[in-house]
């Protein structure tokens, strides 16, 4: 692989140890996978970031202590746990500590402490074409394919490197010829009402992750009329389900205004059709064990948006939440300090709904908190939930959850009504 | 027999195969403190694959499973070797990672579709992963 003479610096050490470590990774990386040359990102969304075992936080810390710094913007995902209203989540004290060395290790290294996972609806966000290196699975489906940047899928400690170097290997997406679609998906004449109702975007993204697996793929027949947070709900639950780093949304998307442009030889090698069946049999897999009624009704997967949290404000209607029942919103500090000078933050709360930030609601601590059954407007959340947190899962849309926790008793509505 | 394969990590091993048609996540379908299979819908559900050859088409889902490789690493609880049809960056991070930061790795190689079907879960193999020249015999 050509190297310049910065990364060559690096690589050698002459800018320090924790340069040195991070291009040495990078460089084995861009090597094993034939990159022709290392490049320049203009920023970085950190991963690693939840404290899950040991080998994170000491990677961390050795790269601080080396003097790492973080070379362009970096911003990072969430944390495990609420930084700020921990006591509020019961956090014991041993899981804040080791949160708690990862965010000294972070802030040493100069990264801005955005902690979300849903990075492209605030802060720093990249432009079509930019080249970036992004953390998280949700977000970098996202930035590729609704913001038209572009990154490889970073793993976990890559993302660190970047920030560190500034720079990744030149592969995958990247590069413009990868980033051409291989199958289409089409979906089946469905109920024009059917796109109405936010759960089906999700549905579709998790059936989309299943067919497309680690290739890119483009789907058809998304009205025009999608939101950003169905584009969101749509890139997590279809980053869940496979190996999805970018998708092509025919006539919605930047890189997808036709099937001829998006497509490697301009025409799809083989096209599935998405079907009613499909989408019910969806639905039917993400409810994981036996739950006649939750007991932990929770949002936020990715981070609940402005918009998502005036939605959730009509429905509950200032209702209060059944004893008994918790109702948990996740999102970021600065979607918070947003809805708290909407007096949105207080009317919600008002209803018995605890809203966190920083955290991720498939870390919460779990042994604060006995909780058998979960129910999510995510499908994010339920595909992961069982294999998490151990609790049995259901997914439904947003007002569901509402009318759940405030009448105590399961309401799933059909998505074909 | 001999199955011939591409060096993805180099590396040399012999070990039991364990594998599935289906992919693998190392984050939420394997659990880095044990070692095991942690996901209830796959089907390989309460195995281990420390010390294993993993054998599986390719991985799937979130970016943290170079993380938990590495960790499976740091306690000695890592595959022996992972065999894929295709992997992808994500997946070979976590040894590329523990080999600079802990001197602790394990070979992947790939192999064809057609030669994954000889891979059954039980089997002893040797795996040789060499830039110049990999293969699996078992």
């Amino acid at each position: 692989m050509h190297l310049n003479e910065t990364a060559k610096h690096m690589l050698t050490g002459k800018k320090g140890r924790a340069c040195e470590l991070a291009m040495n990774i990078l460089g084995e990386l861009g090597d094993l996978y034939g990159a022709e040359r290392m490049i320049a990102v203009s920023q970085v969304h950190i991963d690693m970031t939840l404290y899950m075992v040991d080998a994170g936080v000491e990677f961390a810390e050795r790269m601080a202590d080396w003097g790492g710094q973080f070379a362009v913007p970096a911003q990072l995902n969430p944390a495990s746990i609420d930084l700020i209203h921990h006591e509020k989540m019961r956090v014991p004290t041993e899981l804040l500590e080791n949160s708690r060395r990862l965010e000294s290790a972070f802030l040493k290294m100069g990264a801005i402490p955005t902690w979300t996972c849903a990075p492209y609806q605030q802060g720093l966000i990249p432009s079509f074409g930019d080249q970036v290196a992004w953390g998280e699975s949700n977000a970098v489906a996202f930035v590729n394919s609704v913001i038209g940047a572009r990154t490889e899928r970073y793993a976990d400690l890559t993302d660190v490197c970047a920030a560190i170097t500034g720079m990744v290997p030149e592969l995958g997406l990247h590069l413009a010829e990868n980033r051409k679609a291989e199958i289409l998906l089409r979906i089946a004449d469905l109920p024009a009402q059917t796109f109405n109702d936010s759960r089906i975007y999700p549905l579709l993204g998790f059936i989309f992750g299943e067919m497309a697996g680690d290739r890119v793929a483009g789907i058809e027949g998304i009205p025009g009329q999608v939101t950003e947070d169905n584009l969101k709900s749509f890139s997590a639950a279809a980053a869940s389900s496979g190996a999805v780093g970018l998708f092509h949304m025919i006539g919605v998307t930047p890189e997808a205004p036709d099937i001829k442009t998006c497509f490697r030889n301009g025409k799809p090698q083989d096209t599935v059709v998405i079907t009613r069946e499909m989408i019910d049999s969806a639905e039917t897999r993400l409810i994981q064990g036996a739950c006649p009624m939750p007991d932990l009704i929770t949002l936020g997967c990715p981070h609940y948006s402005v918009e998502e949290f005036i939605r959730l404000e009509k429905y509950l209607d200032s209702r209060k939440i059944k004893s008994g029942i918790e109702f948990w919103v996740f999102t970021s500090r600065k979607t918070y300090d947003a809805i708290k000078k909407k007096n949105l933050l207080e009317r919600i709360e008002r209803s018995g709904v605890k809203i966190f930030t920083d955290g991720c609601s498939l870390q919460y601590p779990k042994e604060s908190w006995n909780f058998t059954c979960a129910m999510s407007d995510s499908v994010k959340y339920a595909n992961y939930c069982f294999s998490q947190t151990g609790l049995n899962v259901l997914f439904s849309g947003t007002r569901d959850c509402v009318e759940t926790a405030i009448s105590g008793e399961l309401r799933i509505s059909s998505l074909w009504k | 027999m001999e199955i011939a394969a591409t060096c993805i990590l180099p590396g040399t091993c012999r070990g039991q195969l364990l594998t599935t048609r289906q992919p693998i996540s190392f984050w939420g379908c394997v659990d880095p403190v044990t070692g095991h299979i942690s996901d209830k819908r796959h089907e390989l559900f309460g195995e281990t694959v420390s010390e294993k050859v993993l054998v599986f088409p390719f991985g799937k889902g979130s970016s943290t499973g170079s993380l938990m490789i590495l960790e499976l690493l740091r306690l000695n609880l890592a595959p022996a070797a992972i065999i894929n049809i295709r992997t992808e960056p994500l997946l070979a991070t976590g040894p590329v990672v523990g080999k600079h930061f802990y001197e602790k790795t394990f070979p992947i190689v790939n192999v064809d579709e057609s030669d994954f079907e000889l891979l059954k879960t039980g089997i002893y193999a040797e795996i040789v992963s060499r830039k110049n020249g990999s293969y699996i015999r078992i």
